[in-house]
């Protein structure tokens, strides 16, 4: 299997502040992989630095086979990035964001015509198409950011905690959302606090403090920390935290 | 170049849609164009006289009908008590007051000199040198009529000076101040709209998914900036409009010179509203930033008053202040009809000043953090 993601001693420092402290891991092709971790445990500054947003302190990364330090924009070219803040344009509509962000990324108008057509009918926004992404109920945008993140079909995408605030259905959904992608061959680096969630993972890793205290499939790290669910290994884990978020 | 085109649509988009926006860029310049030259004027007229005449001779009623039939004073107040006049100067119902005092028509037709004191509220000095300098003028004028009543033959004696006001005859302050006003506007709504629009950005995130992207930093800022260059430019038209058709100022110079070096001009304030939001991460941070600078460059660039009189260490913050160099180059061009050669010198900095500070920001603004 090739590896998409490869991450050796990645520090970063705000000050004498260890956001991450030496991680090493590694992510295969088409894996779906969850980074867990309890608030301010170093998640989405990772994510940042590996989406190329942020610089690191030190360490070797490769993101699809490129330097992050040499070959930023040719990462950029191969990854997509959905943040924790909602990122579309309220002030657009559906067709006008998926132009946008289509546009940027360098598809074709035709190619974008096509993709606002299949986006709309996915997510049965036909009764939208005139209004301001403003007025869409919240799973709707959040399922909208995500396939406009992934709109120019990259080998990774980056999700930073995509379900926050969503009902139980809708992250049903956006699971299932998740799920066609990386049967397509997208590798899905994802961050989460569900632990329901973390159970969708093919490999999950758990960070306390700044460190990747657990890395495995959630089946082993069930037997390794004797458990019948994720959220007893989270808690086990998250329990060393000296941090205060 | 077509990344840049799918910037620029949405900026545009974005820009319609909002409505405040259309007011700022459209009624907002005409309103300040409008109400700014017809009120910023330094004209003294209608100074408000109070008259203590202890004399009470014939003399001193020719000397109060000269006042009176002048079109700087109004004759406010007549007394005989200094009291009285003193508590008017406080309270500001009279700016000045002409002591003509006892013996003044008796000592001038006997012959003999006479005195006449000026007391000027001085709070504003510069409009009290006026009022002293049009009193003063009024008492000199009189004083010649009696000296030729005396004696007639000395009465052309001396120099006789004569006076032309060049290329603003009438010496109308609004002819001043619309080519400055003018300079303001365009400068205000690049600066501030460029910078704000890019924070906003910021504040809600969504700049975090277009770093994301494989953007050129490039291609981004000419995306970002030039909506707002194109709204400044129909702005300068709009107002270059207004000045010919409401002011009835004919562009003496020439209209394309104008046009290229505004355009330049206008990236230098873009350049600064980009720097600007480089540095603030929100629209308060940056409106604060913005209005530091305006308001010292505006101040000292010579809108409303003259640069040379200022303090040497202001000259030196001067050297770097864009808005007086193209100040003058618009007094210059368009009251004055200066050509390229005229003003070269101002548009050498225009033409400096843009490319440092895009470069600076270019150079400041980053993808990574």
């Amino acid at each position: 299997m090739e590896t998409v993601v490869e991450v050796k001693n990645l520090v970063k420092k705000f000050g004498n502040f260890v956001a991450n402290d030496n991680l090493t891991f590694e992510v295969k092709k088409g894996e779906i992989f969850g980074f867990l971790g309890a608030n301010g445990a170093g998640k989405t500054t990772a994510i940042k630095i590996l989406c190329g947003l942020s610089t690191p302190t030190s360490g070797e990364l490769n993101i699809a086979g490129f330097n992050i330090y040499t070959e930023r924009e040719k990462i950029k070219k191969n990854i997509g990035y959905m943040s924790q803040k909602f990122s579309l344009y309220d002030d657009l509509t559906i067709a006008e964001n998926i132009k946008f962000y289509g546009g940027i990324y360098g598809l074709s108008l035709k190619k974008i015509k096509e993709k606002t057509i299949k986006y709309i009918e996915a997510l049965n926004l036909e009764q939208y198409t005139k209004k301001m992404v403003a007025e869409l109920p919240l799973g709707i945008k959040q399922k909208l950011a995500f396939m406009v993140s992934v709109i120019h079909e990259p080998k990774i995408v980056f999700l930073d905690e995509p379900t926050s605030g969503v009902d139980p259905i809708t992250r049903r959904q956006f699971w299932d959302m998740i799920y066609n992608e990386a049967n397509k061959g997208t590798t899905i680096f994802v961050t989460t606090h569900y632990m329901d969630e973390a159970e969708y993972c093919n490999r999950i890793s758990i960070m306390v403090d700044g460190k990747i205290e657990a890395l495995d499939t959630p089946a082993n790290l069930k037997k390794t920390f004797n458990s019948n669910n994720m959220e007893n290994v989270f808690i086990q884990l998250a329990r060393k935290a000296t941090r205060i978020d | 170049m077509r990344t840049i085109l799918f910037i620029i649509e949405k900026e545009f988009k974005q820009i319609f849609r909002d409505k405040m926006m259309l007011p700022i860029i459209f009624a907002i310049p005409v309103i300040q164009l409008l109400i700014l030259s017809y009120t910023a004027t330094f004209e003294v007229k209608n100074i408000n006289l109070g008259i203590l005449n202890i004399d009470q001779s014939q003399q001193s009623s020719e000397l109060i009908n000269k006042f009176k039939g002048s079109t700087f004073f109004n004759l406010k107040a007549y007394s005989t008590n200094i009291k009285d006049l003193e508590v008017m100067l406080k309270r500001e119902k009279i700016s000045q007051i002409i002591y003509i005092p006892n013996n003044f028509g008796k000592n001038l037709s006997s012959g003999n000199s006479s005195e006449i004191q000026i007391i000027t509220d001085a709070v504003n000095g510069s409009s009290a040198n006026l009022m002293s300098y049009y009193a003063i003028s009024i008492i000199m004028s009189y004083n010649s009529n009696i000296i030729a009543k005396i004696n007639p033959n000395i009465a052309n004696y001396g120099i006789n000076s004569s006076y032309q006001y060049w290329y603003n005859q009438e010496l109308d302050y609004k002819r001043y101040m619309v080519p400055g006003i003018l300079v303001l506007l365009v400068t205000m709504i690049g600066a501030f709209l460029s910078g704000m629009n890019i924070v906003r950005e910021k504040e809600i995130g969504t700049i975090e998914q277009i770093n994301v992207t494989p953007i050129k930093k490039y291609e981004f800022i000419i995306g970002k900036l030039s909506p707002f260059w194109i709204i400044a430019m129909f702005d300068l038209i709009v107002g270059l409009l207004l000045s010919r058709f409401v002011f009835n100022i004919e562009i003496q110079g020439n209209i394309f010179l104008i046009f290229s070096v505004s355009a330049i001009y206008l990236l230098s304030v873009l350049g600064l509203g980009l720097l600007i939001s480089t540095v603030s991460d929100t629209q308060q941070q940056a409106m604060f930033i913005a209005w530091f600078f305006m308001v010292i460059f505006i101040m000292l660039s010579g809108l409303f008053t003259p640069v040379e009189s200022i303090p040497q260490w202001a000259k030196i913050i001067n050297y770097i202040n864009p808005i007086k160099y193209f100040i003058k180059f618009m007094r210059q061009v368009m009251l004055k009809g200066s050509n390229i050669f005229d003003v070269y010198n101002e548009i050498v900095v225009i033409v400096v000043y843009s490319i440092a500070t895009l470069s600076l920001a270019f150079w400041r603004y980053r993808k990574v953090s």
